[in-house]
């Protein structure tokens, strides 16, 4: 069951502070609305991955890791890697978050992800087959949120983009006669095949006021967001509107540009940030 | 006529459904509505709205067709005891909202709860007639039974109907609970939150009485129900042979 | 990919059930249909077929869920395991369904006037019956009228359908077949009376262009369903009257 969430207690008087920084046009930590925090990646963080980022976008940190194993295609599309993704608030990352299963908004997250790096076939699928029709590279994503301070959905595709864009597949050799498959994970064949980067761009409305990027006390005060996903090519490859609030159709329009522009915008960003690492 | 005859109009309005108020209209059942702007109201539950007119002033009745029972200082609630403690009880009042009676209260100032054992005055199963002393929704609800006629019941039998459709078994100025207290000889305790205590004098007429109660709670937005309720009585006792046909 | 190539649109603009791109399916709604709710509804959007629930609003159980300021809303999504084409699905509740609970929730929540009722529950089970593409659309339509049913006060209706991209064309309320097969797949909620979107999602890809005009699409339809709600829910209370 999906239960209204028992939400922070946030002092009114605090919260007439937050919307009043917010009508000047400035974060709480006085960025103007439409701006990101700094990003910060660090690579390899886990070099029994195939690839590992730690990014940090303000005192959000978020953990995302790949693992590459040999799989068996699903039969409706025998050529085709497979992509699994995976999403967890670990304990360590709020007060609020308790251990055990993935809840409802990890598995949000993880789905928003999937579904945004799925649809716009960010990642050459059908350039992972092994032995057609029988084995294929299962591509593990896994997202673990670190630190809560706000924007989850951002910043953890952010981290999953930066991870897969810098993941190169092991070298392997497929034994012609027995059809087995041997992997040296101490060797690189060549990098994952990327087709085109996907960011997400959430806006959260506060009070009337559309912003990006809210830290977490900012985020509290949300009646709800809408995160876009914008490809490379400028297409929206995915939406979904979260929390309780409300957003007009002349609102919905609003949103959707300044998602395509900061889309544009941080997608030239993470371009930099991944450049020539190995 | 039992029924008012200044209803001029009565309509059905569903949640989202825009309400036009002047200011020569008054409301009653505000609560039911949701101001959209100065002059625009919406229908937040499913209603009838009855508009009365007199000379040039409008009135409005919100009458919602379904909802659980929201507790109102001062209203008559039939409970169930389902749980006692040292020095209270909690009663099931039909409504999301649970009661508390205090044994003070019942029993008097000077009970003391070291020595005595509530549960030889009300125990969980027993049923009583109270009336809502205090109610805020995020604290809940305090009965009292210090009223004429109030207290635990022994006798009688219990109908459940939609809280909603009490308004009508009691009628415009009692009429409807009148007329079927004149008519069946029962004697009826009407509780706000949907229970109806009936004593009758026998089994025939306690029937004829559910039966009526049942047709005033489906039939509840229907014009000059009075009247087609007291002819419903007359036939079925006509029927059982309790009196002969009258000719009306 | 592969699979793009079915003709989804023929020749003269049909779809593969006959239908122009922006008709619905037939749709019906069903209000009051259990004895033991306080609301319920089943909804049928051509084959898919869903029942909504509602209880409430009722003490919370266990009690250390109820919220001080408002009503807590809980919301289950459910295919019932025969409801899918091929396969029987696992009872076990699969991530699109703990997904779909929470979006449906969101889709509802902001309808309900739960400030009214502090410390109780309103509980909302949706249970999918037969799945032809559109469940989650259909399940909010039916939910809505639920609540409706059970006297939960709210600002308004609630409607949802879905707007998709077969071939280049933008078509409203996607069966099965063309919800597997389509480019874009948008679930779009509204309160019609407010004009408020409650929910929006997109699967697939939509270029800023189409996006703008598959939002009109979906207003259009669902003022339409809205019709079919109101007229349900006063078809239920006007029977007796004659």
């Amino acid at each position: 069951m999906s239960s209204t969430p028992e939400t922070f207690l946030i002092p009114k008087i605090k919260y007439s502070a937050i919307l009043n920084v917010i009508s000047k046009g400035f974060h709480v930590d006085r960025r103007a609305i439409m701006e990101y925090r700094q990003i910060n990646i660090t690579y390899n963080v886990a070099p029994n991955a195939d690839s590992s980022v730690l990014l940090r976008l303000g005192n959000t940190q978020i953990l995302a890791g790949i693992k590459l194993e040999i799989g068996q295609p699903f039969p409706d599309s025998p050529d085709e890697g497979i992509l699994i993704v995976n999403a967890e608030y670990i304990p360590a990352a709020s007060p609020v978050y308790e251990p055990g299963p993935p809840d409802e908004n990890a598995i949000e997250l993880a789905r928003i992800i999937d579904r945004s790096l799925r649809e716009s076939k960010a990642i050459a699928l059908d350039k992972l087959s092994i032995v057609s029709g029988k084995k294929v590279w299962s591509l593990w994503l896994d997202i673990y949120v670190l630190d809560y301070d706000g924007n989850l959905i951002d910043a953890s595709m952010l981290a999953s983009m930066a991870a897969l864009a810098t993941t190169y597949i092991p070298y392997y050799e497929v034994d012609q006669t027995t059809g087995i498959v041997k992997v040296d994970r101490s060797r690189k064949s060549m990098p994952l095949p990327i087709n085109r980067y996907v960011v997400t761009v959430t806006i959260s409305k506060i009070g009337d006021y559309m912003v990006v990027d809210p830290i977490g006390e900012e985020e509290a005060v949300a009646s709800g967001s809408i995160t876009f996903s914008i490809s490379e090519d400028n297409c929206i490859v995915g939406i979904q509107k979260r929390g309780m609030g409300v957003f007009s159709i002349d609102e919905i329009e609003k949103v959707m540009e300044i998602a395509l522009n900061k889309g544009k915008e941080i997608i030239e960003l993470l371009k930099k940030l991944t450049m020539n690492i190995k | 006529m039992y029924e008012s005859s200044e209803i001029k109009e009565r309509k059905l309005v569903i949640p989202g459904d825009s309400i036009t108020l002047d200011q020569n209209t008054t409301v009653e059942g505000l609560t039911y509505l949701y101001k959209l702007n100065e002059s625009t109201y919406m229908a937040t539950v499913t209603a009838l709205i009855d508009v009365e007119t007199m000379e040039n002033k409008r009135r409005l009745r919100v009458i919602p067709l379904k909802g659980r029972y929201i507790p109102k200082e001062g209203d008559v609630v039939i409970g169930t005891v389902v749980d006692v403690s040292l020095s209270s009880w909690t009663i099931d009042i039909n409504s999301p909202y649970s009661a508390v009676l205090y044994a003070y209260d019942y029993i008097g100032k000077n009970f003391n709860p070291t020595v005595e054992n509530i549960r030889k005055y009300l125990d969980v199963g027993d049923v009583l007639l109270a009336k809502i002393a205090q109610f805020e929704r995020s604290r809940g609800v305090v009965l009292t039974v210090q009223d004429k006629g109030l207290g635990k019941i022994t006798s009688g039998s219990l109908v459940e109907i939609e809280p909603c459709k009490i308004a009508r078994v009691i009628g415009k100025k009692r009429s409807m609970l009148n007329m079927l207290m004149e008519q069946t000889r029962c004697e009826i305790f009407v509780g706000n939150n949907g229970r109806i205590l009936l004593r009758c004098p026998s089994l025939e007429l306690e029937y004829i009485t559910i039966l009526a109660i049942k047709k005033i709670e489906s039939e509840a937005h229907t014009i000059g129900l009075t009247e087609k309720i007291k002819d419903f009585i007359i036939e079925e006792k006509v029927k059982r042979g309790l009196i002969r046909y009258e000719i009306k | 990919m592969k699979l793009n190539k079915i003709k989804l649109i023929a020749e003269d603009g049909r779809r593969i059930d006959g239908r122009l791109p922006e008709e619905l399916r037939p749709i019906k709604i069903d209000i009051g249909i259990l004895k033991n709710a306080d609301g319920s509804a089943i909804v049928e959007y051509g084959a898919t077929k869903v029942l909504a629930a509602v209880y409430g609003p009722r003490e919370v159980v266990p009690r250390h869920e109820e919220l001080a300021d408002r009503a807590i809303i809980r919301c289950r999504y459910r295919m019932l395991s025969f409801s899918t084409q091929g396969e029987r699905k696992s009872p076990a509740p699969s991530r699109r369904e703990i997904e779909l609970s929470k979006v449906i929730r969101e889709a509802l929540e902001p309808a309900i006037l739960s400030n009214q009722y502090p410390r109780t529950a309103i509980d909302i089970f949706v249970e999918v019956i037969n799945a032809d593409g559109g469940t989650r659309t259909a399940g909010i339509t039916a939910a809505a009228v639920a609540l409706a049913d059970a006297g939960i006060p709210m600002l308004d209706l609630v409607v949802a359908v879905a707007v998709g991209k077969l071939n280049g064309v933008l078509v409203v309320d996607l069966n099965g077949l063309e919800d597997m097969n389509s480019e874009a797949d948008m679930p779009i909620a509204i309160m019609p009376s407010l004009g408020k979107i409650t929910m929006l999602q997109l699967n697939g890809v939509l270029t800023p262009e189409d996006f703008r005009k598959a939002l009109l699409l979906a207003i259009n339809s669902i003022n339409k369903i809205y019709e079919l709600q109101k007229e349900a829910l006063r078809r239920k209370y006007l029977t007796v009257e004659e």
